[in-house]
């Protein structure tokens, strides 16, 4: 493999086109996030049945990939799989925006986001919340380093030691982000130990995903040469982690259908839950796992515009999987009485409705605008892209 | 008849709807705190008419409900079972030598009663806004239906606070909280409002508030964008008084609830506790709850 050479973007029409576009995106999720918190989270399609929504499903969405996104970075400094170190330091960068965007998201839909500094000064260590908080500060603070030594000339040698850390760091902390859910006892959707399994095989199939479509539009839009084969390699990659994925969602649903008492959730899920049940399906199966492993195996794994598709399909089939977990274990009633049909006038024993309002998605589709901005800036700023990833220079040809 | 509520500002019969019944200041110790209005000899008399009863045993029982309302606290509390609740001086913390909980029998809660709710409701400042899904709700009426048999059960469902809270296991900021005495609270400076204690917990007790408010109880501290529930009447109980939704089941519906100190072997919840067969709910989760039921 010949030496690589890293350039910078161009801050051409292209860049100040492309920052204009994000740029208004965030600002209108900022706009979004001024009105709920002036108006009260009223004006959001959250209740007290379904407190955690859209704002959240972006959030987590991102922040999994975010960890997903070092996947290119790993094999190639942990596992030294050549071809892939060129990639490395924009893996890394992705990285850290994606978990910028998704904690952006998270906080500015705090119901009091003015105190942040409360988040960051007062921690009770028996929750995983506090310990995530942990997890995503280091998680930028490794992969920072993770770039630095990269970068800088003479510290090289340090990158696969770092590189080490920060994947084992982003195990951990898509571990933490499942147990979030995970060690939720009180709802028959959560209280699984596949949750942190199932989370980090899920960081692995979006975050390559993002990669992909980060990295194809990037050498498009500024005209370097990206091979074909490389192409093909990762996308072949994103095929076996979108099997992990629906490896593990099997597993997850055939135990909880094994138990008599989680019946009830797996049948609102898998079977007559509406939307859930449609977004499960067709969303998370067929169109986010089922249909892009076909594409990225078959032919159309050859061509970039096919990978730019399958790419495509598993972010929307991530983001209904996220949906149908956060939404759809909310939606379904808790169980207070097992074994006994509860009603009150507070919507005990019912299917609780949710309708996004526009501003939560503004501030959900703002983060991942952040996340994207953050990126152009960086490899605008910075050296974060070979001049060349051409097969004959990567050696994947 | 309407509901017997506490008047916030001590003076007798100036509270809401005018059929307030006579009222405690509640200060100092249980047995010393018989200011106000109340007396034992029969309250300031301003029960609504409607609420006289027809025979010579109901009215027995009404002047009984009547007079344990009116009735300084301390007295009242005594009345409960010796020890049950004792005014905690203001210069003292916190302790857990005693334990608080409340022994609710179903088969004497009536299908259509709401006056705990409202009790709650007037007392805490909470109300309909006619947004029922987003309004807060820190104690309801559940019917609990026997899927093969019909047999239908209503109960008053709140925090139960438990010994082992799982909202404040999950709380990121430590701003769920329980107290020594097992009251389990927000603090509401310190809540974020992340709404991850409504995820945790197993029986929906929490609200989160949703607009801005108004009218808040000085005693009863919300705010927009931070999560609240049943605080047990905390304000009530350090002063050495009962909860207001079980005085006002006490007084006026039908006497379904019991509080009272569940460390102390002597007191009436834990006499019935040992008496009684009583029920957790989800006790399969072994939160251990400080609220129980009878008769479910």
């Amino acid at each position: 493999m010949a030496r690589i050479k890293y350039e910078s973007l161009n801050d051409g029409f292209g860049f100040y086109f492309l920052m204009a576009f994000l740029g208004a995106i965030i600002l209108g999720a900022l706009g979004a996030t001024w009105y709920m918190e002036h108006e009260g989270h009223i004006v959001t399609g959250m209740t007290n049945q379904i407190v955690w929504g859209m704002p959240h499903v972006f959030a987590i969405f991102l922040i999994v990939a975010a960890s997903g996104a070092l996947n290119v970075a790993s094999v190639g400094s942990v596992f030294g799989r050549v071809p892939y170190k060129p990639m490395a330091r924009l893996s890394g960068l992705l990285a850290i925006s994606l978990l910028v965007g998704g904690l952006a998201v998270l906080v500015l839909d705090l119901g009091r986001p003015d105190r942040l500094i409360v988040a960051m000064t007062k921690y009770n260590f028996k929750s995983i919340f506090a310990w995530n908080i942990f997890l995503y500060i280091g998680f930028l603070l490794i992969v920072a380093a993770y770039l630095f030594v990269q970068m800088n000339r003479g510290t090289e040698s340090w990158t696969k030691p770092v590189g080490i850390l920060a994947f084992v760091w982003r195990l951990a902390l898509t571990t933490g982000t499942g147990s979030i859910f995970g060690w939720l006892v009180a709802r028959q959707a959560y209280d699984a130990a596949v949750m942190a399994p199932l989370f980090i095989a899920m960081s692995l199939s979006f975050g390559m995903a993002f990669f992909l479509l980060v990295l194809i539009a990037t050498y498009s839009w500024s005209r370097r040469p990206l091979g074909a084969e490389l192409v093909n390699r990762l996308a072949k990659l994103l095929g076996i982690f979108i099997a992990v994925v629906l490896y593990f969602t099997a597993v997850q649903h055939l135990t909880n259908l094994y138990a008599a008492e989680h019946g009830g959730i797996e049948r609102f899920i898998l079977m007559d839950g509406g939307i859930y049940t449609q977004l499960f399906w067709g969303g998370q199966v067929l169109l986010g796992g089922l249909l892009p492993m076909a594409m990225v195996f078959s032919g159309m794994g050859k061509s970039k515009f096919g990978v730019v598709l399958a790419s495509f399909f598993v972010i929307l089939g991530g983001l209904a999987q996220i949906y149908v977990i956060i939404v759809g274990g909310q939606a379904y009633p808790l169980i207070l009485f097992p074994g006994k049909e509860v009603v009150s006038g507070f919507y005990d024993g019912v299917v609780a409705s949710y309708i996004p309002s526009l501003p939560e998605m503004m501030l959900g589709v703002g983060g991942i605008a952040l996340a994207l901005a953050i990126t152009l800036l960086g490899m605008t700023v910075l050296r974060f892209i070979p001049a060349s990833l051409a097969d004959n220079e990567t050696g994947s040809g | 008849m309407t509901d017997l509520v506490e008047n916030e500002g001590g003076g007798c019969c100036s509270a809401n709807n005018g059929t307030t019944s006579g009222t405690t200041s509640g200060t100092g110790s249980a047995l010393a705190g018989s200011s106000g209005c109340g007396s034992a000899g029969g309250g300031c008399g301003c029960a609504s008419q409607d609420a006289m009863p027809q025979t010579r045993r109901g009215f027995m029982k009404a002047g009984a409900a009547l007079a344990m309302t009116t009735l300084a606290p301390g007295v009242t509390l005594y009345s409960f079972g010796a020890g049950q609740a004792e005014a905690k001086p203001a210069d003292q913390a916190v302790t857990s030598k005693v334990r608080w909980g409340m022994l609710i029998d179903a088969s004497k809660c009536d299908d259509g009663c709401t006056k705990c709710v409202t009790a709650c409701s007037t007392e805490n400042g909470w109300s309909d806004t006619g947004n029922p899904l987003t309004d807060a709700q820190w104690i309801r009426k559940v019917t609990v239906r026997d899927r093969d048999q019909g047999k239908e059960t209503t109960l008053p469902m709140m925090c139960l606070h438990c010994a082992e809270p799982p909202c404040v296991d999950v709380c990121p900021t430590g701003a769920s909280f329980k107290r020594a005495d097992g009251i389990v609270l927000v603090n509401k400076h310190t809540c974020i409002g992340c709404r991850y204690c409504m995820m945790a917990c197993p029986y929906k007790a929490r609200s989160f508030i949703h607009e801005p408010l108004e009218d808040q109880k000085e005693y009863s501290p919300r705010g927009k964008g931070t999560v609240e529930s049943c605080t047990l009447c905390v304000h009530r109980v350090d002063e050495g008084r009962l909860p207001a939704c079980v005085e006002t089941c006490n007084a006026s519906a039908g006497g379904a609830m019991t509080f009272g100190d569940l460390n102390d072997p002597n007191s009436e919840i834990s006499q019935r506790m040992a008496k009684f067969v009583t029920t957790e709910v989800r006790a399969d989760l072994g939160l251990n709850t400080g609220v129980r039921y009878q008769n479910i």
